[in-house]
């Protein structure tokens, strides 16, 4: 087989797998991975500008909680249907990737980083400031009579894991198609050496700007999926805490792989999950994981398998 | 009353938030200008710094002044020595690889706020100021009937916060007197300047940088021990002078110092202006969109010369 074959046969088993799941999995799991799905889409987008491109971001917050707003206030204060609201949800994400992402392209290195906080900060005040309409910190909920898109009820568990799933498979076809084409390669090589790629003849800027639209169009996507599915929207998804959060997922799974978000999610959510039941002391075991990845697997998981013999991972 | 008093209110506020803003982004500058370092868990020494404040000062029989100048003398001492054990445990050995030191300054930043919670609680808790005098500021005013002197009513304010304020002008400028006049300031500019020629000329190249992380975190554990009898210690405290700091820093220009106290200056009370008279939320929203765009188009910040 060959390794193009190979890595399309294993991300659709692992579709596959997934949809089979949900027949034998007790109602617990079965919500959280719906949970996780999309989350895992939202560390994809992260992925791809992060992982592939080599740009360190601090402020995804700011498109999925785009995202996630562009939905939730068209349903509220427009009264949308969920369907239009979701593409809302999506034009938000976008604009707001191709206002912020031209600027961002004056920047570089540690400037970047601190441009994508503060731009995150900016906007993580912005729904605390328009409480009225967002009701700030404490946050609103969808009501589910709303939450349903072609007479499919999203909020029954059953159909919003299927939503989940099929929200996350194309996050996963679109992100391996991008990989294997020479767009994606492109954004390899920014990511390896920028100023080589650009004496090469390549547009390093358009590339780069494409990047930040598709990663954050698809972060915006899973913001926008997270407050259909779970009817809430809230400014804590737009702080601080919830840029960290890809980041973290990405480093876990193994940055630059296409399955490593989705692994580094599970593990992440999974940890977190056990590990309060024992204690409420999370944020510990997270701050512990993040030190001992950056010492011990600068590579991730899914980045240490690949070093260690599944060279053909994309 | 009218504007005017707002006005100097404003000031006073502002010229305290100022000085421990200062002190904080001052540390932070140290940091990243001679490690390269940025150096995301600032805020949480500044609260460790505070939050060992209050355990000093209760653990000190005697008039609250005592407690106070225990804490002044061991809280930053610790923190910084707290401090050099993360940077040789942690970001020696990642090499002070920038994207990976930031990824691990959030981790230290964690669990340092978690280990808090877990010791200290959740609760907010205040340090007894040593002095605590409140002052009138004479205040003359055009009314219908001429010209009045409001005083000693109205306009008020603490003898300790003058203090603050006096203590910060103070550790500055013994700051800029160690980086400009010692032999250990010599050493911190030449490996600012290039750390490989430095450990060329036998600069111990490590044990500067140790030193510079617990610098940068004492000072920032000053600001916190200074700012608990005003303030109070909470383990969510560091965020948003973090924030700020992180502002004051890429205006001021990074690893410029007086470009860092002007920057503070400037934050400080307009942070504190605008709050009187605007939404402190709209205040935050402009400074931060503000910072953004300085580093947008002049990522060499304000006073800075050398590009990032």
């Amino acid at each position: 087989m060959s390794d193009l074959k190979k890595s399309w046969t294993l991300h659709l088993s692992i579709i596959a797998l997934l949809f089979g799941l949900q027949f034998f999995l007790p109602a617990y799991h079965h919500g959280n991975l719906a949970r996780i799905m999309v989350l895992t889409c939202y560390a994809m987008g992260y992925n791809i500008l992060f992982g592939y491109t080599g740009l360190l971001s601090l402020g995804h917050a700011l498109f999925f909680a785009a995202g996630m707003y562009g939905l939730s206030l068209s349903i509220q204060h427009l009264g949308w249907m969920a369907g239009p609201a979701m593409l809302a949800g999506l034009l938000a994400g976008f604009v707001m990737a191709l206002v912020i992402g031209l600027l961002l392209l004056r920047t570089a290195g540690v400037a970047f980083m601190i441009v994508t906080l503060m731009f995150a900060q900016a906007g993580f005040l912005t729904v605390l400031y328009f409480g009225e309409l967002t009701r700030g910190d404490e946050g609103f909920v969808i009501q589910q009579e709303l939450r349903s898109i072609a007479g499919i009820d999203l909020s029954d568990p059953t159909s919003r894991y299927f939503a989940a799933l099929l929200l996350m498979a194309v996050c996963i076809v679109i992100t391996l198609h991008v990989v294997q084409t020479g767009f994606g390669r492109v954004l390899v090589a920014i990511r390896e050496n920028d100023e080589r790629t650009r004496m090469l003849g390549y547009d390093i800027q358009r590339h780069k700007l494409a990047a930040i639209l598709l990663s954050g169009t698809m972060s915006a996507a899973a913001g926008a999926a997270y407050g259909l599915l779970f009817g809430y929207a809230g400014a804590t998804f737009a702080s601080v805490q919830y840029s960290i959060f890809p980041l973290l997922w990405v480093l876990l799974g193994g940055a630059g792989t296409v399955l490593g978000p989705l692994i580094g999610t599970l593990f992440m959510f999974y940890l977190i999950d056990l590990s309060s039941n024992l204690t409420t002391a999370y944020m510990l075991i997270a701050g512990l994981v993040l030190l001992a990845l950056t010492l011990f697997a600068p590579q991730g998981l899914v980045g240490e398998i690949r070093r260690r013999g599944l060279r053909w991972l994309p | 009353m009218e504007l005017g008093p707002y006005l100097i209110l404003g000031l006073l506020e502002g010229l305290v938030t100022a000085a421990v803003l200062s002190l904080m982004a001052v540390g932070l500058s140290l940091v990243f200008g001679v490690m390269r370092v940025v150096n995301v868990a600032h805020g949480e020494f500044f609260m460790v710094g505070a939050v060992l404040a209050w355990w000093i000062a209760g653990a000190v029989d005697g008039h609250p002044a005592l407690g106070f100048v225990a804490a002044l003398l061991l809280a930053p001492p610790l923190t910084a020595g707290l401090a050099m054990m993360a940077d040789q445990l942690v970001l020696k050995r990642i090499n002070y690889d920038p994207e990976r030191t930031i990824v691990a300054t959030i981790g230290l930043l964690y669990i340092i706020q978690q280990i808090t919670l877990m010791t200290y609680g959740p609760e907010a808790r205040p340090v007894e100021a040593p002095f605590n005098h409140r002052l009138s500021i004479p205040f003359f005013e055009w009314t219908d009937g001429g010209l009045t002197l409001s005083w000693p009513w109205g306009l008020g304010t603490t003898s300790y916060k003058l203090a603050v304020i006096g203590a910060a002008v103070i550790l500055l400028t013994a700051i800029w007197l160690l980086m400009t006049r010692t032999r250990y300031g010599l050493l911190m500019r030449a490996t600012q300047l290039d750390s490989e020629t430095a450990q060329a000329f036998a600069i111990p190249v490590g044990r500067v940088y140790a030193s510079v992380f617990g610098l940068g975190a004492g000072l920032a554990a000053l600001g916190g021990v200074l700012i608990v009898p005003i303030q109070q210690a909470h383990y969510l405290m560091g965020h948003d002078p973090l924030l700020l700091s992180f502002i004051v820093v890429i205006i001021g220009g990074l690893g410029s110092l007086p470009g860092t106290v002007v920057a503070a200056l400037l934050i400080g009370i307009s942070d504190g202006m605008i709050s009187v008279f605007f939404s402190p939320t709209l205040a935050k929203i402009i400074a931060t969109l503000a910072v953004a765009f300085v580093l947008v188009f002049r990522p060499q910040g304000l006073f800075g010369k050398r590009t990032l």
